[in-house]
């Protein structure tokens, strides 16, 4: 891997054109911005319904100055493999092909198709920006929205059942790379979405991506918001290689200090938790700490190794 | 080169011979064999292209096109409730304007689970855009795979190559396998209209508004009603598109004449019986035998069905008395849905403010229903010699009463009571 | 077919700036920097450039001094609260008259409403 990106070497084109539908202060905006400065111009986007759908502008106008084929909602991976195909047709295999959808395009109706590609190995990478919700439709429960978060079809009582790890499920495909990354540090996913492209085979890289209007915070926290997670140990960034699971950046920094902020610090930033009381947040400490320890405890073993 | 094999094969060497780039399909009874057959093309590097062994139908559909959207001749195939997963994208292929070729081995949808043979996959999609072919042989279903891809391309219009599960695709006929370098003539590579490319970029599908706007360019575009409109009135014009090319294959190939119906003995036909694929020529036989007895019957195959052939059809049918349509498929809650067709047809095109003949909607074959050539005719006797028929013009159904409407009698099973039952046929 | 080109009967859609109109009248507030703290233009080089980078809507220019697009600006914030050396505050936008001295620093075709 070389070294790693810094905002000065970070590329100055812009292939996302200001002036789009996107909400003011869009986690999904900062991602899809540097993510394309990673893919680069030699790319052909593959995306789904979702926010992204809008943000990428209404006939006949595009936000992006990349190829993009938007398709039904379930078929993502699907149209990636097609495009693949059509691609080697006609002798263009150096343009990249990416999937990119939100996390029901992902983790529910998008499941089948993006398990199928990368079981048949396609050559594609597939990004999952996770807002925790259809937050394009109007804020409705996902497979990965958390528990606890009220939204606006689990209203009372907020979501019952936890959030389905769909990093941990395409690693379960053997793929040759699977990682997560965040929108509050968009360098580590540049590199990320670098290192994925230079690797046959599907690649998987899952984007936690901060929602103001969604999550219920003012636009101007969602850096904050986004590293709060990391910093909480909430939301990790870590690749999975050979089915080896390492944390990476903050999150590894995070091993290191052995100082995890509170997850009520997280959690009590948005009024998508305001249901939670303060036992079920200890529980939910509960859980990261659990989690964690497995990390100190790996992290101890490889350096007695 | 004339061989004999099933209507699959046939199909299967239609797309060989075709170049199709881009394969991609999920199995299902009885469209299988065809996709069996084209991945042993690809394996065996007889046809140069991408086979997609997809998880679904939907995929299937969502890679051809993609595959389409980037320039490559895609073709998938299915049956039944394959086609109905796929119904999403197929109305996305017809609104893309991709000229997708799919292959519909017809066969009923559940539920309950039928395999056997009838057409309610097919008509059930008749609304998306695409257009449908109906195929009655196995020269018909090669030769139609070429004249799909020629047609589909020429308009930007996918199409749908029927033909009937079992009695076609696993039943072994004689056809003559059109040589390469005429297909070569007939079918040049395909020269895409726009092609997904970084070096000249556009977002293909957008959302599309209820109105009209400017582009990045001070041009107006089309809104999304416009888009659709432009569908329809392509797929109106593909009426005479099919009979160039259908033309334009006779040139080359020597076969073939009338794209769009396909009369038998109808010039001076008192009754003409209209149907869809294999049946039509089935009928072929029952004609032979009404007219032994005297009856001046023909029988009219309707060869595509979407776009319909209104015009053609009110004037193969003007100077008939009567018209019987015999359909393997029923819009629920109303009748056969060619039959529907047809008779809004014959409205708008009766000729001198003349009435229109008078036309009887019959169903057959549903579920694979054996369909006698007995029952057929006397059906159509029956109809034709004016004799009153009882039921509801379902030809070979046997509905039994249900042993649930009667108790049975102290002491009788069940079987027994089933036994009383009456057949209504 | 017929004598409309293909790109009339699809959506087929171009890239162009705005396609959200002038997203700048979304503002209530107003990004301002302050040269004075502003690490670029303090120091006369490249440095810093952190606005630029979390920008959502690339209206930050990366140059010395970095300039806002204030015609796409959505006054999300986010370079005010990110700025290490709080050199952007929001400044409301009543009262203000429409001031674009600083324009769209990146190349772009006509845009659209």
């Amino acid at each position: 891997m070389s070294a790693k990106t810094t905002i000065l070497t970070l590329p100055r084109e812009e292939l996302v054109y200001p002036g789009n539908r996107a909400c003011a202060g869009c986690g999904l905006s900062i991602a899809y911005r540097i993510g394309l400065k990673a893919l680069g111009p030699d790319t052909i986007l593959v995306v789904p319904p979702s926010c992204l759908t809008v943000l990428q502008g209404l006939f006949p106008v595009a936000s992006t100055k990349l190829p993009c084929l938007n398709v039904t909602f379930a078929s993502t991976a699907a149209a990636a493999t097609g495009l693949l195909g059509a691609l080697k047709m006609r002798g263009r295999q150096h343009t990249k092909v990416v999937g990119w959808a939100g996390d029901g395009g992902t983790a529910d109706i998008g499941i089948q198709a993006l398990s199928g590609a990368a079981e048949r190995e396609e050559d594609f990478l597939f990004m999952c920006y996770d807002n925790e919700g259809y937050m394009n439709t109007g804020v409705q429960r996902s497979g990965t929205t958390p528990q606890g978060a009220v939204t606006t079809n689990t209203p009372f009582k907020g979501k019952q059942q936890k959030k389905k790890d769909v990093p941990a499920i395409m690693a379960a495909h053997g793929i040759d790379y699977v990682a997560t990354a965040s929108a509050a540090y968009p360098l580590d996913l540049y590199d990320k979405i670098r290192k994925a492209l230079s690797l046959s085979g599907t690649k998987y890289i899952h984007i936690h991506t901060p929602c103001p209007p969604g999550w219920g915070f003012e636009p101007r926290y969602s850096i904050k918001v986004g590293r709060l997670a990391v910093e909480t140990g909430y939301f990790d960034l870590y690749e999975i290689e050979q089915g080896m699971l390492r944390l990476t950046g903050a999150s590894e920094k995070l091993v290191e200090k052995r100082e995890l902020v509170p997850v009520g610090d997280y959690l009590r930033s948005q009024s998508r938790f305001r249901l939670l009381s303060d036992e079920q947040i200890a529980e939910i400490q509960a859980q990261v700490d659990t989690k964690w320890s497995g990390y100190y405890r790996a992290a101890g073993q490889a350096a007695a190794e | 080169m004339h061989i004999i094999e099933d209507g699959n094969v046939a199909a299967a060497m239609g797309v060989k011979l075709a170049g199709a780039q881009v394969i991609a399909a999920y199995p299902i009874t009885p469209q299988t064999p065809l996709t069996e057959k084209l991945s042993e093309f690809v394996e065996s590097g007889e046809l140069r292209a991408q086979y997609i062994p997809v998880e679904s139908e939907h995929s299937a559909l969502a890679a051809c096109i993609a595959a389409g959207s980037a320039g490559a001749r895609a073709f998938t195939a299915t049956s039944a409730n394959g086609l109905l997963y796929m119904h999403e994208q197929i109305q996305w292929a017809a609104g893309a304007r991709l000229p997708i070729v799919m292959c519909v081995v017809n066969r009923a949808v559940g539920a309950p689970w039928c395999i056997w043979n009838d057409h309610q996959d097919s008509i059930s999609q008749r609304d998306t855009g695409w257009i449908q072919m109906y195929a009655c042989d196995h020269q018909q279903i090669i030769d139609g795979v070429l004249k799909a891809f020629a047609l589909a391309e020429a308009v930007s219009i996918p199409v749908m190559v029927c033909y009937d599960g079992y009695l076609l695709s696993h039943t072994y006929m004689p056809f003559e396998v059109p040589e390469e370098e005429k297909v070569a003539r007939f079918l040049p590579p395909f020269e895409p209209s726009y092609a997904l490319d970084p070096e000249s970029p556009a977002n293909l599908n957008t959302v599309t508004l209820p109105d009209v706007r400017m582009d990045v360019t001070g041009e107006m575009a089309h809104g999304y009603m416009e888009i659709r409109y432009l569908l329809q009135e392509d797929l109106r014009a593909a009426l005479e598109v099919a009979q160039e090319i259908e033309d334009r294959f006779k040139e080359v190939f020597g076969r073939g004449g009338d794209a769009l119906l396909e009369p038998y003995r109808c010039d001076d036909a008192e009754h003409i019986v209209v149907g869809l694929g294999s049946l039509t020529y089935q009928l072929r036989d029952v004609v032979e035998i009404l007219r032994n007895e005297g009856h001046r019957v023909g029988v009219l195959g309707v060869r595509l069905y979407r776009p319909f052939p209104d015009e053609a059809l009110a004037a193969a049918l003007q100077h008939a008395a009567g018209v019987i349509v015999i359909e393997k498929a029923v819009s629920y809650g109303y009748e056969g849905a060619l039959c529907s067709d047809l008779k809004a047809a014959l409205l708008a095109h009766r000729t001198d403010g003349g009435r229109p003949p008078a036309v009887k909607g019959m169903i057959a074959g549903i579920g694979g229903r054996d369909i006698r050539t007995a029952d057929l005719t006397d059906a159509l006797r029956a109809h034709i010699t004016g004799t009153p028929v009882e039921g509801p013009g379902w030809i070979g159904l046997k509905l039994y009463d249900s042993f649930q409407d009667e108790a049975p009698p102290q002491g009788t099973s069940r079987a027994s009571a089933r036994g009383r039952g009456r057949e209504r046929e | 077919m017929g004598t409309r080109g293909y790109r009339y009967k699809t959506s087929h859609s171009l890239a162009g700036p705005g396609d959200g109109g002038k997203t700048g009248s979304w503002r209530v507030q107003r990004p301002v920097i302050d040269l004075e703290r502003c690490t670029p233009a303090r120091r006369k080089a490249e440095a810093c450039f952190i606005c630029w980078l979390y920008c959502p809507d690339c209206v930050i220019s990366r140059s010395i001094p970095p300039t806002i697009d204030y015609e796409y600006c959505k006054g999300c914030a986010i370079c005010a609260e990110e700025c290490p050396t709080k050199a952007i505050t929001m400044v409301d936008e009543a009262g203000r008259q429409e001031d674009d001295e600083q324009t769209c620093s990146l190349e772009g075709s006509r845009p659209c409403t």
